[in-house]
Formats: structure tokens, C-alpha cells, sequence
């Protein structure tokens, strides 16, 4: 049995231990919203975070996430940059079909929680293996750049308020 | 007296002669073995992820990595898109992603393509390029460290295909690597 922490809640799974955990999190845990776009690590629709950083859940066996903490898709709008980029998303209208977009959020949060001011530069380099069949790109972009004034507005309020 | 002075030469000469061609013959020996070990450091398992430029190669035609992957400031690519993304500790064969613990590029400093022997075997032993280390701790790298050792075992590719590893089996390259190191470590020209 391999103990999963899913979203803040501890699941007793009865898989192999090399079972991918895009599996896990989608057959067993049952939350399907993260996506198997490819299975070889190239696509990044099946974009979790453990521990806080991103990785494709389709290129981890499960057992190599027990122990740790598995954010995904449907949990990601409790974190500030994650809750930030879901609004910004919303706003500027960014998906289009949607199949790639949890990866997008997920990767795109992972950026914006260690880098709250990402240049064209990072932008790129952080997100440029989540693809995007219909090429909802610039608007990927600028939702990241909304979001990343949204948190900083955020911070700016806190500090003035201290 | 003239005879024993030029028995003193001959015997000085001789001495010279026998001690010359001994470091003639350790210099060629850690040439020949160092011919080896840039056989395996330029095989393009080992030279994928010593690239010149911010990006690894994959494959034995050593393309830019796919998907598009950058160095990040400490080598382990960058916020959102680090190695350890998809690099896990071990090969996966579910998905083909190779993997070894502390997967990462070697630091610019280490940058091998298109080296010549002579200045691969320069770079490699100047501590201000190799991390600061000595022969010892370079010995200890060459043979010992998992994420070197993965040119070995490298797995199987997304296609279950296996991957071609270094041309020298490892217990081989480790005892050329200890002989050339015990010869001095010698570098070509």
C-alpha cells in the first residue's frame, strides 16, 4: 500500500509502486483534472507540483511521491500565486479547447512562487515545454504578467497595512 | 683516472638515459590511457549534459533537448521547468525519461564540446574550472558519483528502446581512470 498525500488529504493506495502518479492521481484518488497529453514527459499537461515543485506526474512512479505533499489542479487556487494565475486566466479568457490548461496553471504557479517578477526571458524558459495545441500562447503569457501584478499589488497592500 | 671518469660518464649518462625514458614512457602511458577516458567523456551520454551553450542535448546525434529546457542560474534549469521535473532518480521506463539522483548540467566551466584531448584533460584538472577539486576528488567523481555512473545504465528511451552507453565498461574506465591518475595524470598536448 503506498500512502498519498493528495491536496492535504492522506490516501491509502493499493498500486504498484512504479505505477506512474498521473495514474494514481486520476484512477485511484480519482481527480481528473490533470491530464495524460503524451506520457513521456514532452507535453506537460500532466503538470503537478510535489513539495511545492513542479513535476510531470507521468514521468514519476508514485511511490516516489509517498511522503510528500501532491498539489494538484484542484487544489492549486488555495496557494497566493496559484489563486492568482486561476483570476488572471479567467479574466483575460486564456483557454481555448482547456485540455492543456491545468498543466499551464500548474507549471505558470510554479514559476510565479519562486519568481514573482518573470521577464518575456523567464516567461519562456519556464514555460516553454507546456504545449498548446491551440495556441493560446499570448495570452499564457500575458495572464502570467497579470497575475504577477496581482501579487504584487497584494504585497504592496500588506506591507502598507503593517 | 681517465678510465674511471669515463666510467663515471658512461654511468651518468646511462642514469640519465634510463630516467628520461621512463618519464617518456609514464607521459606516453597516461596519454594512451587519457585517449580512453575522452573517449567516454565526449560519448555523447556523458557530453549531453556537458554542453557549451544553456541548453542539454539528448540522443546520440546530441539534438537541443526536447522539450525546450534552460541551464537556470545553478544548473538545474529554471522555476516551473527544473530538471527534476521529469528526471527522477532513477531510469523510467513507463515513460522513457532517463534518471539518476541529483540529475543536472555540469556548470559552464565544464563545458566540453569540441575539446581536444589536451584541453579537455586541462579543463578537467584545473580546479578553478572543476569545482575545486584535486586528483583525488576527481578520481572519486569519475568513478564513484551515481549521476556519472547513469552513462552506464542509461535505460530505455520512450520507445523501449535501449540506450547505447559509454563505449569502455565501468569497471574498465575506473581502473584506467586510477592508472592514469597514479601515472600523474599526464594530459596530452
Amino acid at each position: 500500500m503506498i500512502s498519498l498525500n493528495v491536496n492535504g488529504k492522506t490516501h491509502s493506495l493499493d498500486v504498484p509502486p512504479d505505477m506512474p502518479l498521473l495514474w494514481a492521481i486520476r484512477d485511484s484518488v480519482g481527480l481528473t483534472g490533470t491530464k495524460f497529453g503524451c506520457g513521456i514527459a514532452q507535453c506537460g499537461a500532466c503538470t503537478v507540483h510535489v513539495d511545492g515543485k513542479a513535476v510531470r506526474s507521468c514521468s514519476m512512479p508514485v511511490s516516489a511521491a509517498a511522503g510528500k505533499r501532491v498539489t494538484t489542479i484542484e487544489a492549486i487556487g488555495n496557494t497566493a500565486a496559484g489563486k492568482k494565475i486561476q483570476q488572471a486566466w479567467i479574466e483575460l479568457d486564456v483557454p481555448q479547447c482547456g485540455y492543456c490548461q491545468s498543466g499551464q496553471i500548474m507549471s505558470a504557479s510554479a514559476l510565479l512562487a519562486s519568481n514573482p517578477k518573470p521577464s518575456d526571458a523567464d516567461i519562456d524558459a519556464a514555460m516553454s515545454g507546456n504545449i498548446c495545441r491551440c495556441g493560446t500562447y499570448p495570452r499564457i503569457r500575458a495572464g502570467i504578467k497579470k497575475a504577477a501584478g496581482a501579487l504584487a499589488a497584494r504585497s504592496s497592500g500588506a506591507a502598507k497595512e503593517a | 683516472m681517465n678510465t674511471r671518469k669515463i666510467f663515471a660518464t658512461f654511468a651518468l649518462a646511462g642514469l640519465f638515459t634510463f630516467g628520461n625514458a621512463s618519464a617518456q614512457d609514464r607521459q606516453a602511458e597516461s596519454e594512451k590511457l587519457f585517449a580512453d577516458i575522452h573517449r567516454v567523456l565526449t560519448h555523447p551520454r556523458c557530453l549531453n549534459c556537458h554542453p557549451k551553450g544553456d541548453s542539454p542535448k539528448q540522443g546520440l546525434d546530441a539534438h537541443v533537448h526536447v522539450p525546450p529546457v534552460a541551464r537556470g542560474s545553478k544548473d538545474k534549469g529554471v522555476a516551473g521547468s527544473q530538471c527534476t521535473a521529469c528526471h527522477q532518480t532513477k531510469n523510467y521506463p513507463a515513460s522513457g525519461v532517463p534518471g539518476a539522483p541529483n540529475w543536472h548540467l555540469a556548470p559552464l566551466s565544464m563545458a566540453w564540446e569540441d575539446m581536444s584531448q589536451g584541453e579537455l584533460c586541462r579543463a578537467l584538472l584545473d580546479k578553478s574550472k572543476n569545482g575545486n577539486k584535486d586528483l583525488k576528488a576527481i578520481v572519486e567523481h569519475m568513478t564513484r558519483d551515481e549521476l556519472v555512473a547513469w552513462g552506464w545504465a542509461p535505460g530505455t528511451d520512450a520507445n523501449g528502446k535501449v540506450r547505447e552507453p559509454v563505449p569502455i565498461p565501468k569497471p574498465e574506465f575506473n581502473r584506467i581512470v586510477h592508472a592514469w591518475a597514479k601515472l600523474g595524470a599526464k594530459c596530452p598536448d
